[in-house]
């Protein structure tokens, strides 16, 4: 499995409420929230993003509210992987739950530019910044949490391990 | 090496002896809680993903408290699809309007949850029950689902950094004030996934409310969960109001932490969190030339009766200052019936307030006092990011019930006299 696309670069500490305000969350539709994806920091993202493009982001990416929306709308935009310095934990999970593939990797962070072309292997969580000719290894996940993404999510996971999703 | 008290009660949840810190657990959950914008996702994937039946439908909580009463037409349709989940699954802890009140002042004061219980719940602000000595923390829709399927989570067992309590509070300070202090100290993300260990001499001190608002904003450092010792005043708050027998658990003499910090609570002084970030905090004295136009005294944090009681005592008999909205909203209808016996409510008209039955609503940009470009709200909410409470150019500048109300009379941030 692997990813490439442009890069859409911010800051430390994104916030799920900039993700996804919470004024539009009396929907639960995807496609419908997905038009508001980072809209309170930048309004370009949703009008230029295209299938496969990565986000790059500092430490704590997705703090605040536990919101699987904000997952959600990243991923229905089509965002192919979000690169961090850190998640903070609640988003980390739902990324996971939901199937969007994350990384954390400071280093890529530091030197990979707004609109770089940027592809990732998640198989072996090697970068690669196309722009620039460098390449960067990203931390693995533990086996287990590579078993949810690799059945489909974390429900999929538990209907083929009969309610548990530790095996 | 022995175990903070988060590890015993996952330890006990997961049927083991003893788990360390990094290990994956699978844990038997006590509650699993959603509220009307997180529950109907997860129907949406408990159906999708083919599941028929909860788990056990008295321990799945699902209140309706972020947009209610409604606040338009697709709210009214996500809480029309919570109450249909919660009457065909016959859910017995379901709130609706009438009943509901902010989930996490709501389940304490209902005795839903108690101490040495195992909770998930699908709002961030969950890790809130810890006041009571459960290990509590939030999640998203998708584990609210499967809970609700399984009764079971996944955990990654966290380390802990312990927070060693002494001394007493002044008199115009509270919990919102130690914990803006700590997030201060430690940044948004300096208990990231870790547990926070609240301990020492100073805990006797302070009430459950304090606690509970403590424990609230623990997200806010990153954490996954806050938790505090039970003692006398845990077992009174718990006594005839909890509907399961609590268990207490104590952390091991031996307990490994990555990190021990001191707070003499005597040292705290009113603070309060500037845009926008929780970890920008101040001295509230030295905000005093910040014009505020709104002031919310409510949510999940400061709703609760003590905090409608400090309120009550600054602003009774006073005018809330020319330009200032001033919105106040108790947490629950149990606490809103009690202002209303207590006088209260009809004080906070007479000052010039609004007061409304309860609902997130303005905490996080929902409805009920949202602000236009270039206004300033001073809230004793949680979390002040951009956009959170409308405008993207607006401001909100977190504090305790006392500097809001105080700052409500004078129309400036101010260090109130007393909490």
């Amino acid at each position: 499995m692997n990813t490439q696309g442009r890069v859409f670069k911010y800051n430390d500490n994104v916030d799920t409420d900039v993700i996804i305000p919470a004024r539009y969350l009396n929907t639960p539709n995807a496609a419908e929230l997905a038009l508001h994806c980072m809209e309170d920091i930048d309004t370009n993202f949703v009008k230029e993003v295209k299938k496969g493009d990565i986000m790059v982001a500092g430490w704590n990416f997705g703090c605040g509210s536990s919101r699987e929306h904000a997952p959600l709308v990243i991923k229905t935009c089509g965002t192919g992987c979000v690169i961090a310095k850190s998640f903070a934990r609640i988003f980390y999970r739902n990324a996971i739950n939901i199937g969007l593939p994350i990384l954390e990797c400071p280093e890529a962070v530091d030197e990979i530019s707004a609109n770089d072309e940027v592809s990732v292997d998640f198989d072996t969580g090697v970068i690669t910044d196309i722009t620039t000719g460098k390449t960067y290894q990203a931390q693995p996940f533990p086996e287990f949490i590579q078993n949810i993404i690799k059945n489909g999510g974390l429900l999929a996971s538990l209907k083929l391990n009969g309610g548990n999703a530790n095996e | 090496m022995g175990m903070t008290m988060t590890q015993k009660i996952l330890a006990a949840h997961a049927g083991l002896d003893k788990v360390v810190a990094g290990q994956l657990i699978n844990a038997k959950l006590d509650i699993v809680l959603g509220n009307d914008i997180t529950t109907p996702v997860a129907v949406n994937e408990f159906k999708k993903a083919g599941f028929d039946k909860v788990f056990d439908k008295d321990r799945i909580a699902i209140v309706l408290d972020h947009f209610v009463p409604n606040k338009d037409i697709k709210a009214a349709e996500q809480s029309k699809q919570c109450r249909e989940f919660a009457c065909s699954h016959c859910v017995s802890h379901f709130y609706d309007v009438g009943k509901m009140g902010i989930e996490h002042a709501l389940l304490p004061e209902q005795g839903v949850v108690c101490a040495g219980d195992c909770i998930i719940g699908a709002d961030s602000h969950t890790c809130t029950y810890g006041a009571l000595g459960a290990f509590s923390t939030g999640v998203g829709s998708t584990d609210m689902a499967a809970g609700m399927a399984t009764g079971m989570a996944w955990f990654k067992v966290p380390a802990a950094i312990k927070f060693n309590l002494t001394g007493k509070l002044p008199a115009n300070c509270s919990g919102k004030d130690v914990i803006l202090t700590i997030i201060g100290m430690i940044g948004v993300d300096g208990a990231l996934y870790k547990s926070m260990e609240f301990t020492g001499d100073g805990v006797a001190s302070l009430s459950m409310d304090d606690r509970l608002c403590i424990c609230n904003m623990a997200i806010e450092a990153g954490a996954k969960n806050g938790i505090f010792p039970v003692d006398e005043k845990t077992v009174e708050y718990m006594t005839g109001r909890c509907e399961r027998k609590p268990v207490v658990y104590t952390a091991d003499a031996d307990a490994e932490y990555e990190r021990v910090i001191d707070i003499n609570l005597a040292e705290i002084t009113p603070t309060v969190s500037c845009p926008h970030l929780p970890e920008n905090t101040r001295k509230a004295s030295e905000l005093s030339d910040i014009k505020i136009d709104q002031v919310v005294i409510g949510s999940c944090t400061n709703g609760r009766m003590e905090d409608m009681e400090t309120a009550y005592k600054i602003l009774n008999g006073k005018k809330i200052a020319d330009g200032v909205r001033c919105i106040i909203i108790p947490a629950t209808m149990q606490i809103m019936r009690e202002c209303t016996e207590r006088g209260y409510i009809t004080a906070f008209i007479d000052a010039g307030a609004v007061v409304s039955t309860p609902t997130c609503g303005p905490c996080l940009g929902g409805y009920m006092g949202i602000l236009a470009a270039g206004e300033r709200c001073i809230a004793t909410t949680n979390r002040n990011f951009v956009g959170r409470m409308g405008h993207v150019d607006s401001e909100v500048y977190l504090a305790s019930p006392a500097t809001a109300a105080a700052s409500a009379l004078t129309g400036y941030i101010t260090e109130p006299k007393e909490a």
